[in-house]
């Protein structure tokens, strides 16, 4: 039943197969076994999801349900729920217990959804591994002795190991995408301003967006048409018309142009990896897809120009965290600037600082045309290349990250190795589109993810092509034997 | 040696939002410490600036008066720098783009003369809140109701060239400011800030001296007392072999002087970029047509417009159009009378004179415009003299209120009536026979003094041109 | 561009973080990697491309100028970690 989704125990909730307080319980009971060892969770809402799980019963027995009436459903603790200890990550907010929810909250909350509890994460979402986490590493499902991948691994290691339905996860340079691959789940960023900030912790703003990551595409879509829409709370929220993601999801798939980056299908990809996208490929191709390649000629400033980009507006960002209103606080302070520096440099870790520094260097006096503005331009060139790509083609397809899950610490040694682990899918970020990852197979007992990417606002394309995908595939299906 | 003074000047101007920039937080003043401060105020985590249309209306009108640039595309920054008092650790300002661009403003000197100093650009970021200082065991208390007020910061180019400019600049800005009810411009409590920025150099020289920014001015007397000690410093130093740094100096009006204010200037670098949580602010003509036609007229017109409409001198339309308070009053005076000329003089000579000497704002003032207008009235429809008018006036400011009862109950009502003043023309030549017996031989002089008498035995209500004719009638008899 | 201690004092200084003197090394070599990798953004020229803020040409949207705020002080003071008398405590702000 818990490895089961959101479309099948709805179905199951409404045909009255299980209860939502039996169905929580019975998940509270697996996080309570299993989480000691995935560390999927920072905080577990016992009574409250209870409590939600006994109101959604009553509301679907009266007849007013949506899809997630009743459904235990997990918030990356980047969001801010009210009550509730809310830590992105970070000692700084060991002790932030949120005055108020975030709006992707308050959206699911409103459709009835039952909130198991926060997952953990990289802090501040700085990461590709879930090991700077205050809280301890994430461990993959899959492998306890490797990583879950990041930011959002806690939530990807929640779904995939069955202690959840679906979860919520922000994604800035491929924090929803790439643990999603490492997991073997579904994971969609949507297009930039699709869904709203307002309650979200910022790391770079320009750049943040949440998402889902689901046992499958028509999950996905339906968590979008829960959390999508315009919130007159955040300015960067886009006013585009209201829409059913689930409304072309049996979509046939002829016609489709399909683009592959030629430089994402080079040596330096994994053979085993690029056969699996092959294999893929051909998948798709009998359902009626074209394939042609397409260049993405500055792809590979996407790298160097994100950690520009995103570094200088979470060194902003990341200024509030002061030790005066809320926090982290440092004992005894003996001037103002002891007790700046001191609850700061106590409150974050070390990734956290070196990125404040490297975007407070790019920011500063002589240096903010060499970096900042020139990452800027970048990120237009970045954009246009995308914009001329689909002049041709209607999604582009390529590997997610360019290997599996890898093992804790195996990428510690320096931060640079790290980052350019999120090679194929930073520039979507930079550009602001959809991009999501699906499996595609299996590596050695890991699963692979294939990343689609879309122009803006083509979510629902995305979702048809992966859901149509995963109609004639399995490896969506395949879960990891979590002891 | 002559020397010559360069200042500039950086206004901050809280407008007059019922809420706060980038949040529904109320502005008003004088509420307890942070019962004003929301989620976003407090910058917790998560939380996003949304903007209040009525700044944008407010900066565009602002930028209409003072023939400006208007950016049609205004783009905010984040400005960033650590204080308790900055929430969030940056301010949102606007740097490259502000909303309101080059202008510039006409000041009229005390001696008649004119000059237009420029405007380099108005641009709205967000105040900050207050530190308190009193001891809570040697830590500050921070209060953030004030943080994320709205701020129109007015920066004129260095045009200026001695205090008396600089005051005579500051005073049109609130002018203007109130005419278009943009803020309460009310300097004791904030609303109305002041940055000088301070040089000198040999007369003669075309290079700008080193300068010096004071803050804290908030007061128009202390603008002039900070920029002219300032001044005064700046030439001793040099005269006596030393150099200005570029300094912040904070002003101390209870000490008259300025020190040095080192905390703020460890290595001051705000690494400005582009607010990410904002998009630009984009307006088009329609936009600013439509602020335009919602403007109240504004000084400089008002003034032509008394000089053409009301036949004032170019001195008294001034005078009377520096504030709109002031400008209405006297319309209001003048229509109820129908006599402009005789409003103006009653208006800038007694009404002025005694707020003058009461320090009171025309607001303030304890003689409505109704009750001026209505004493103007009793003058022209002839039940009282003029100078008769001056006792009702004073019986006004003394708190009485009917100009008609004033005079009814004092009796100060004019004697028109021919027979009366007859009787009292006689009753003069026959009690001074001398200098009729003067007058006659030529002395012309002595009119004056029968007037006099005249004016005596009737208590000054005899009407002085009855009087004055039949005296002469008389007299030649 | 390779950074010395000195500059990375300087900068940790703006960010208001404060390096332990056995760590200054280890960060110094670590963050000039980073720019490092960054500066391949030098390999192309950019002169004619217009900086791109954020991914869509929208503008900003405005909201009435309404109070929709009430006082919440006491909820929102319970998470911080100093206050007295309503304002929130700092050590001593010197002018």
């Amino acid at each position: 039943m818990l490895s089961k989704t959101v479309a099948e125990l709805s179905a199951a909730l409404d045909r009255k197969d299980v209860s939502s307080v039996e169905l929580t319980q019975a998940y509270l009971d697996r996080i309570e076994k299993l989480n000691p060892d995935l560390n999927a969770y920072i905080t577990v809402c016992k009574e409250q999801a209870l409590k939600q799980a006994a109101e959604a019963d009553k509301q679907r027995a009266a007849g007013n349900s949506t899809p997630f009436t009743g459904i235990p459903i997990a918030h990356k603790d980047i969001f801010c729920t009210r009550d509730v200890l809310t830590t992105c990550g970070s000692r700084m907010l060991h002790n932030f217990v949120s005055p108020y929810d975030a709006s992707v909250v308050e959206r699911l909350q409103q459709a009835g959804a039952v909130t198991l509890g926060k997952t953990n994460m990289d802090e501040f979402a700085m990461g590709s591994s879930n090991e700077t986490s205050y809280y301890g590493p994430v461990r993959n499902p899959w492998d306890s002795s490797r990583v879950p991948g990041g930011s959002s691994g806690g939530s990807a290691a929640a779904v995939a190991a069955d202690l959840c339905a679906i979860a919520t996860g922000t994604d800035t340079g491929g924090s929803i995408r790439q643990p999603a691959s490492f997991c073997g789940i579904t994971g969609l960023k949507p297009t930039y301003g699709r869904v709203s900030r307002f309650g979200m912790i910022a790391f770079a703003s320009s750049l943040d967006q949440a998402g889902p990551l689901s046992k499958s595409a028509e999950d996905a879509a339906l968590m979008m048409n829960a959390i999508a829409g315009l919130d007159s709370r955040d300015s960067t929220s886009l006013d585009h018309p209201a829409e059913d993601f689930t409304a072309h999801l049996q979509q046939s798939l002829k016609g489709l142009r399909i683009g592959l980056p030629r430089d994402h299908f080079t040596a330096d990809l994994n053979p085993a990896v690029q056969t699996i996208l092959q294999d893929a490929i051909k998948v798709l191709e009998s359902l009626g897809a074209s394939v042609t390649e397409v260049d993405l000629p500055h792809n590979h400033l996407s790298v160097p120009a994100y950690y520009v980009v995103a570094p200088a507006e979470a060194s902003a960002n990341l200024s509030r965290y002061d030790g005066v209103r809320f926090g982290h606080r440092a004992e005894n302070p003996v001037n103002l600037e002891d007790l700046y520096k001191r609850s700061r440099s106590e409150g974050f870790g070390d990734e956290v600082k070196r990125r404040i520094m490297v975007g407070t260097y790019a920011l500063s006096a002589g240096y903010y045309d060499a970096y900042y503005k020139k990452a800027q331009k970048i990120r237009r060139l970045i954009k246009q290349d995308f914009d001329e790509a689909f002049k041709s083609v209607d999604v582009i397809l390529g590997p997610t990250s360019p290997h599996t899950a890898f093992k804790l610490g195996e990428k510690n040694a320096d931060p640079v190795t790290m980052y350019l682990e999120d090679i194929y899918t930073i520039a979507v970020n930079l550009a602001g589109i959809p991009g999501m990852s699906l499996p595609a197979g299996m590596l050695q007992g890991l699963p692979i993810g294939m990343q689609l990417v879309g122009p803006a606002f083509s979510e629902a394309r995305l979702l048809n092509v992966a859901h149509q995908f995963q109609l004639n595939t399995d490896w969506h299906q395949r879960r990891p034997e979590v002891k | 040696m002559s020397w010559e003074t360069v200042i500039g000047l950086e206004v901050h101007v809280q407008l007059a939002t019922a809420s706060k920039l980038f949040s529904g937080s109320s502005t008003a003043f004088g509420a307890e410490p942070n019962t004003q401060a929301n989620i976003y105020d407090l910058a917790l985590p998560g939380t996003l600036p949304v903007m209040n249309e009525e700044v944008l209306r407010m900066a565009v009108s602002f930028g209409l008066a003072v023939d400006a640039e208007i950016g049609k595309r205004s783009v905010f920054d984040r400005k960033n720098y650590f204080y308790p008092d900055l929430p969030k650790g940056y301010q949102i300002s606007q740097l490259d783009h502000p909303t309101v661009g080059k202008g510039s403003l006409r000041i009229v000197m005390d001696d008649g003369s004119e000059k237009v100093i420029g405007i380099t650009r108005a641009h709205i970021e967000e105040d900050a809140g207050k530190s308190l200082h009193e001891d809570f065991q040697g830590m500050s208390g921070i209060d953030l109701n004030r943080a994320g007020t709205p701020l129109l910061e007015i920066v004129s180019e260095p045009d200026l060239r001695n205090a008396k400019e600089a005051v005579a600049y500051l005073k049109k800005l609130h002018s203007i400011i109130l005419y278009l009810g943009i803020s309460d411009g009310n300097m004791s409590q904030g609303s109305m800030r002041c940055d000088a920025n301070v040089s000198v150099r040999r007369k003669g020289e075309t290079e700008f001296g080193t300068r010096t920014e004071i803050k804290n001015i908030n007061s128009f007397r202390f603008v002039e007392k900070a920029i002219n000690h300032e001044v005064q410093r700046q030439i001793d130093l040099i005269e006596d072999g030393g150099r200005v740094i570029q300094e912040t100096r904070l002003y101390d009006s209870d000490r008259d002087e300025t020190r040095s204010m080192r905390s703020k200037e460890v290595a001051n670098d705000y690494r400005y970029f582009p607010e990410p949580d904002l998009l630009p602010v984009v307006i088009d003509d329609a936009y600013i047509d439509a602020v335009r036609a919602t403007m109240p007229e504004l000084p400089d017109a008002r003034c032509s417009r008394f000089v053409k409409q009301y036949g004032l001198s170019e001195y008294d339309a001034d005078v009377l159009t520096s504030s709109r308070a002031m400008a209405d009053y006297f319309e209001q005076v003048a229509q109820l009378c129908g006599d402009a000329k005789l409003s103006a003089n009653w208006v800038t000579v007694d009404l002025l004179g005694l707020l003058n000497k009461q320090d009171l704002d025309i607001q303030q003032s304890p003689v409505t415009p109704t009750q001026l207008g209505t004493l103007i009235s009793r003058i022209k429809d002839n039940t009282i003299s003029g100078k008769i008018a001056k006792t009702v006036f004073e019986a006004l400011t003394e708190g009485e209120s009917d100009v008609d009862q004033i005079i009814e109950s004092r009796g100060l009502k004019q004697v028109t009536d021919t027979g009366a003043i007859e009787k009292l023309v006689d009753d003069v030549i026959a009690a001074n026979p001398d200098q009729v017996a003067q007058y006659k031989g030529g002395k012309e002089a002595v009119f004056g003094y029968f007037v006099g008498q005249a004016m005596k035995i009737s208590k000054g209500k005899a009407n002085p041109a009855q009087l004055n004719e039949l005296l002469r009638k008389k007299l030649s008899e | 561009m390779a950074l010395d201690n000195t500059d990375v004092e300087k900068i940790a200084h703006l960010a208001r973080l404060q390096i332990k003197q056995p760590d200054i090394d280890e960060v110094t070599s670590r963050i000039s990697n980073i720019l490092t990798m960054i500066d391949q953004m030098q390999s192309i020229d950019t002169s004619a491309v217009t900086p791109m803020a954020h991914p869509f040409d929208a503008t900003q949207r405005l909201r009435p100028d309404q109070v929709t705020e009430t006082n919440q002080r006491d909820r929102l003071q319970q998470i911080a970690p100093a206050t007295e008398n309503g304002l929130y405590l700092v050590p001593k702000v010197i002018e």
